[in-house]
């Protein structure tokens, strides 16, 4: 997709600077002129989302770290000073803590617009696997981040996931209690979480630079799968057509992020973060942040031995293996076609994948008591089903839809009737 | 590198040259190690941490059928006074299915091999699964069905000499090393 460039520098200082640094191109390559294809829909929008949401997180956690104090005996307080007497420290916190569950359900939507529309298959393979690389990481950064106010809640999830890091065989102890810095989770862990918690955005922020660009070398998926073919009738340039719609979904997802942060800031939370971590007492029902429920529940679901695997191994393995999984859907999906629009039994297992996913989250806040168990393992078996029985098996029985010959074909179906039942092969390569 | 007057590979075997690039290579490689391992190691527990005290605890103020919660480690510890019954139950299972098989007398050895007394149970009060606390006998909630503990997070069960019987946890409750300093006053920490 990345064509000839079409910059030509206007004054003089901008020919100048092209010979050194042609930074002017690249951002003009990258955001004006960057050829998107006509077809995008809304759920396309979400990609420009996540990238202020990254941005706002970074700004307000910047600015909240000059007031935090990464200590066992203060950062309880320091987050009631932030909330009572900084100056719109309460306006700042609030965007952070609701910006995570924010950056989460965006995020979400946009692994699951890819999984729809196959926009992890060839050539995109690269650009999935960084996106799920990013999602790791986010992963990472959210967990040390709610660790910080030190509530109930802060310290019992850090203690309960680096526990179960003590299950890998052989030198899960000593890992444990090197991340720990000591015999329990303590000072010294809070102070290195806050580093991290500091660190890991911007290696975000690197990953993200290197899924824009492996976005940019084959362009972008759309809703029909099928490539593009005809860069001048089937894309416009990135500005003013996307910057708008892009612009237009951000401020619509932002008023939404606004009401929460004005209005009901705690709604996603666990009031249990409200009281000062506290060693001697585990709080009563554990849970996580809404956003980590699923794999949460995945993580529980393994309370038996699977032949000479332990529970508490089986568990992390199957919590990782969840989200590790995603690297390997472009080899696991052997269907043609990208988009599910095209695929009657694939876009109902995607459905049902997707319902699968929600329950999974229920589970995940339920307590660990029948019938949740039950359901639980159930539901951890449809999640593995569908990437390594469904996905791998429908390609093979499916009989899809004929996807349009082109995405002008797509949008003007009438402008070249022979595209319409041709050969499924024809049509993808 | 494509030179070739000072190409240092030829069939006469090694050069001055070659030596030059394997000493450098070995230098980086074993520099490198030994700039990472204090990067690596500064998040070993410090020494001050290490230089934990052990605690001295009265087990009289302990009453029959009853569990106390003492610190050590920055985390708490189970004491529990155990009544016959629950001894009689827990040497009764010695014979039942354990994941983590160990007889009940084992339970209250104290750090020198030595017996303890079988009516204080004194284990690290962390759920060998993901260490949240599990409930025990005198607080609000389910003991579990084996009348022991039971951790509320993930569901395990533990029976009355803290063995796991049930869930996800892989390990009995685990018995710090501990000596008896006369009839009733215990060290944990040895």
């Amino acid at each position: 997709m990345s064509g000839p460039s079409k910059y030509i520098p206007q004054s003089g200082f901008e020919k100048w600077l092209d010979k050194r640094l042609p930074i002017i191109r690249f951002a003009n390559d990258t955001l004006i002129d960057f050829p998107t294809p006509k077809n995008l829909n809304y759920w396309w929008t979400f990609g420009g989302i996540l990238a202020i949401f990254l941005i706002l997180q970074i700004l307000t956690g910047i600015v909240l770290a000059m007031h935090y104090v990464a200590h066992v005996d203060f950062a309880f307080a320091s987050i009631a000073h932030i909330m009572r007497d900084v100056n719109y420290g309460w306006l700042l916190r609030n965007m952070h803590m609701v910006g995570a569950s924010f950056f989460f359900f965006a995020v979400y939507v946009h692994i699951f617009r890819g999984l729809y529309y196959g926009s992890y298959k060839e050539p995109r393979e690269v650009l999935w696997g960084l996106g799920v690389i990013i999602f790791l990481l986010m992963v990472m950064t959210a967990f040390m981040g709610y660790v910080l106010p030190w509530g109930q809640m802060s310290f019992w999830a850090a203690k309960v996931i680096t526990n179960l890091i003590g299950g890998i065989p052989f030198i899960g102890e000593t890992i444990v209690t090197w991340l720990w810095g000591g015999f329990s989770v303590g000072q010294p862990t809070l102070n290195r979480f806050y580093s991290l918690h500091y660190l890991l955005p911007f290696v975000i922020l690197g990953v993200v630079i290197l899924h824009v660009w492996a976005l940019h070398v084959p362009g972008n998926n759309n809703p029909t799968g099928v490539e593009v073919q005809d860069v001048e009738k089937e894309t416009v340039p990135f500005h003013p057509y996307y910057t708008v719609k892009d612009g237009f979904a951000i401020v619509v997802f932002l008023m939404v992020y606004a009401w929460f942060v004005f209005y009901g800031p705690d709604l996603l939370g666990h009031p249990d973060n409200y009281i000062p971590a506290n060693p001697q007492v585990t709080p009563a029902h554990i849970v996580p942040e809404w956003y980590f429920l699923p794999f949460y529940a995945i993580l529980r679901a393994i309370d038996f031995d699977i032949f000479i695997i332990p529970a508490k191994f089986g568990g992390l393995a199957a919590m990782l293996g969840s989200i590790l999984i995603l690297l390997a859907v472009p080899w696991l999906d052997t269907s043609k076609i990208k988009s599910m629009r095209y695929r009657p039994w694939g876009r109902i297992a995607w459905f049902v994948f997707l319902a699968n996913f929600i329950l999974l989250g229920v589970c995940g806040f339920m307590p660990a008591e029948p019938p949740w168990t039950y359901i639980a393992k159930a539901a951890t078996f449809v999640y593995f089903a569908y990437f390594l029985i469904v996905l791998p098996a429908l390609g093979v029985i499916e009989s899809p839809d004929m996807p349009p010959k082109s995405i002008a074909d797509s949008i003007h179906p009438k402008a070249d009737k022979s595209g319409a039942g041709n050969p499924v092969n024809v049509v993808v390569k | 590198m494509s030179d070739t007057s000072l190409n240092s590979t030829h069939e006469d075997g090694p050069t001055r040259r070659d030596m030059i690039h394997v000493a450098t290579g070995a230098m980086m490689v074993g520099g490198g190690a030994m700039v990472a391992w204090p990067l690596v190691h500064q998040m070993n527990p410090a020494a001050d941490t290490l230089a934990m005290a052990s605690i001295e605890f009265d087990l009289a103020t302990v009453p029959e059928g009853s569990q106390v919660k003492v610190m050590w480690r920055g985390s708490p510890v189970f004491i529990r006074h155990r009544t016959a019954a629950e001894i009689e139950q827990a040497n009764k299972d010695d014979t039942a299915t354990l994941r983590d098989p160990e007889a009940n007398a084992n339970r209250t050895k104290q750090a020198d091999g030595s017996d303890g007394k079988a009516q204080y149970l004194i284990m690290e009060a962390s759920c060998t699964h993901a260490g949240c606390i599990p409930v025990g006998v005198g607080e609000n909630g389910y003991l579990g069905a084996f009348g022991g503990w039971f951790c509320p997070c993930h569901g395990s069960h533990y029976d009355t000499a803290g063995r796991i019987r049930q869930g996800p946890a892989p390990l009995n409750l685990i018995v710090p090393k501990y000596v008896y300093l006369s009839d009733t006053v215990v060290k944990i920490g040895v």
